[in-house]
């Protein structure tokens, strides 16, 4: 007889999980760069290429889970939230994983190597990186307690203790990247001046990766003011 | 009066069919939001509805059927064509009925009150003429459609913030959610005790002075508050320092205590709903019983057995399937939020039990979803839904009158 009930229907699919969800995948994608440098400082191009199809397979996958999210959500939801900081932060970590692609797919592509020296601070810079990823992951995932409060009180000051921390480690990302910087700019004369220009362009797009991780913590502390 | 046995029985079996279709289906949402935060199993949401829909039906639902059976009515002009009231109690019995079967049966969001309310006006306009509604009464029905959904709904976003503030916003929600929790229930206890000793009781021929009334009130709800905290201190809780785990024990709390909350939403419904199938019986009833209009006579307890029995019937035969459906699709709703809103809901819809208003239930339940999820406390609601509510107001009133309007006539022509 009621085969569809509106009592029911007024419960609208909850984009939390589903968000979570996709922070949790682009925190994987963006934290194999990690394997990617390290194999390519070994100069094992194999293994770069390999490491390149995994990141690429989880880009893909961040990207369905964003079409999937984008799907569910109505015009019509009425959402703790504002809909917009919810499909801007989507929009954020979407692209953290997209720039992990950019650069795997550039490494790859030109068989791109820093210099020994350099080889090193970057990797540095790729694990700060990924630390800050964590961080945002984190904060993502505090989504559900900030709900449960109804954005009040314990789990709020939570959340700010996490976004302070936050800050601190992309600021640390910025210090490593000045350094690997000059480690390159002091031997670039002696390499081939294109694969230099690539090589400073994943620098940028490294620490891009830093600064939208923290921005979507900003996205969050947008949320939590209103 | 001729046929005056065939007009009893035929509203006897009208009315029966009626309180079985708000049984079958209307229950499923005063009982879903337990079900669907896992509070309770089916069996158990059941079983609750089954007592306490009967309980509240009997207890407290005299004053909205007498408003059903002679408020909306005026029938000074009918004098010696008492037959006319009869068939027309008949026809908005059938009309509305019919209207909830094809309503339910598309899932649109039609309430059993508006329906009948909507049946025996139209009757009223066509059989007696436009003067013998009592228009400032409907006014005042109608009115409290919209005010129960928003009383509810401040109500609801009230508990909530105050859930907040003395619970989950704390750094020891767990120890909070024990010291205050049973306080909630001791109010809802208090309100449905009071409601029901000063205005439901009087129907069945028990009076209490007014003092009395409180006393009886505060023993009601000290012993559902104490049962609340016999209930809690058998929980056990996982004990860590993660604050998820913290929400997870609070959570657990508030379910515990959401079986209290479906008693009372049953108790509630039955209270108000049962109103919608037998009034227009009690109706009939009195006049074929004395033959006259004057209506005077107290409501007989058996009528109100035949609602609570009909509602009953209609859960055990269909509402299982339709608790089922409606529960497994609320999956969203927190124990926390689903208690917030069972609380002020429950209060709301007895609140208009006592003072003999007819409205809905379902509509005051979305109305105190609605206010937990102003007060930031639903992770997406769908406001759609809100708009179908509305539409249905509109289409159901004159959709109920017009199929009364037809019935009655039908019946006219069976009857002479």
């Amino acid at each position: 007889m009621a085969s569809k009930n509106y009592l029911s229907g007024i419960f609208g699919p909850s984009p939390v999980a589903p968000l979570q969800s996709h922070m949790s995948v682009v925190d994987q994608c963006v934290s194999k760069l990690v394997d990617l440098f390290e194999n390519m400082a070994k100069g094992d191009h194999a293994a770069v290429e390999k490491v390149y199809h995994e990141i690429a397979a989880l880009e893909q996958k961040a990207d369905d889970q964003k079409h999937l999210l984008r799907e569910h959500l109505p015009s019509g939801l009425f959402m703790p939230i504002d809909r917009q900081d919810l499909l801007d932060s989507l929009r954020v970590q979407d692209l953290l994983a997209n720039r992990a692609r950019d650069i795997a797919g550039i490494v790859v592509g030109r068989k791109l190597q820093f210099p020994k020296n350099a080889s090193i601070r970057a990797i540095e810079l790729v694990k700060a990186t990924v630390a800050t990823c964590h961080q945002a992951l984190k904060v993502v995932n505090e989504l559900d307690e900030l709900i449960e409060t109804g954005f009040r009180g314990h789990a709020v000051r939570v959340v700010e203790a996490m976004l302070i921390e936050l800050d601190d480690l992309e600021s640390e990302t910025d210090r490593i990247q000045v350094e690997l910087r000059n480690a390159l700019f002091e031997v670039e004369k002696d390499l081939y001046p294109v694969d230099v220009m690539f090589l400073y362009r994943i620098i940028e797009s490294i620490a891009s990766i830093a600064d939208d991780a923290e921005r979507v913590g900003r996205r969050f502390q947008i949320m939590l003011s209103k | 009066m001729d046929y005056g046995t065939t007009y009893l029985v035929l509203a006897v079996i009208f009315g029966l069919f009626m309180a079985w279709g708000i049984g079958a289906n209307d229950v499923a949402n005063a009982m879903a939001t337990s079900v669907g935060s896992k509070a309770i199993t089916i069996k158990q949401a059941i079983l609750i509805a089954a007592v306490f829909e009967f309980a509240g039906a009997i207890m407290a639902g005299g004053q909205v059927t007498s408003t059903i059976r002679k408020g909306i009515v005026d029938v000074s002009d009918l004098g010696a064509t008492p037959e006319i009231l009869v068939m027309g109690m008949l026809a908005a019995l059938l009309a509305a009925g019919t209207w909830l079967l094809i309503a339910s049966n598309k899932g649109w969001p039609v309430s059993t009150t508006h329906s009948i309310v909507g049946s025996i006006v139209g009757f009223a306009i066509v059989g007696i003429g436009a003067d013998a509604v009592q228009w400032g009464k409907v006014g005042t029905i109608v009115m409290s459609w919209v005010t129960s959904p928003l009383l509810a709904a401040i109500l609801a976003f009230l508990i909530f913030r105050s859930v907040q503030k003395l619970i989950l916003e704390t750094d020891a929600p767990l120890d909070n959610a024990k010291k205050y929790v049973p306080f909630y229930i001791f109010f809802v206890g208090f309100i449905i005790a009071m409601v029901t000793i000063v205005k439901g009781l009087k129907h069945v021929g028990l009076e209490l002075g007014g003092l009395e009334a409180v006393y009886v009130s505060i023993v009601v709800g000290l012993a559902v508050m104490f049962l609340g905290k016999f209930l809690i201190s058998r929980l056990e809780f996982e004990e860590s320092n993660d604050m998820k785990f913290h929400y997870a024990n609070v959570e657990k709390i508030f379910s515990v205590l959401m079986l209290l909350t479906a008693c009372a939403m049953a108790f509630a419904h039955g209270s108000n709903d049962v109103a919608n199938a037998i009034g227009p019986l009690a109706a009939v009833a009195s006049i074929v019983d004395t033959g006259e209009l004057s209506q005077k006579s107290p409501l007989p307890i058996w009528i109100l057995f035949v609602g609570g029995a009909g509602i009953v019937l209609g859960l055990a035969m269909y509402g299982r399937k339709v608790i089922e459906t409606v529960g497994t699709k609320i999956t969203e709703l927190t124990p926390s939020r689903g208690f917030c809103c069972e609380v002020s809901a429950a209060t709301t819809v007895v609140l208009a039990s006592g003072i003999g208003l007819p409205i809905s239930t379902t509509h005051t339940l979305v109305g105190a979803v609605l206010g937990v999820g102003v007060a930031r406390g639903m992770s997406a609601l769908n406001l759609g839904v809100i708009r179908s509510i509305f539409m249905s107001w509109v289409i159901t009133l004159p959709i109920g009158a017009g199929l009364a309007i037809i019935f009655f006539f039908i019946l006219k022509t069976v009857f002479t």
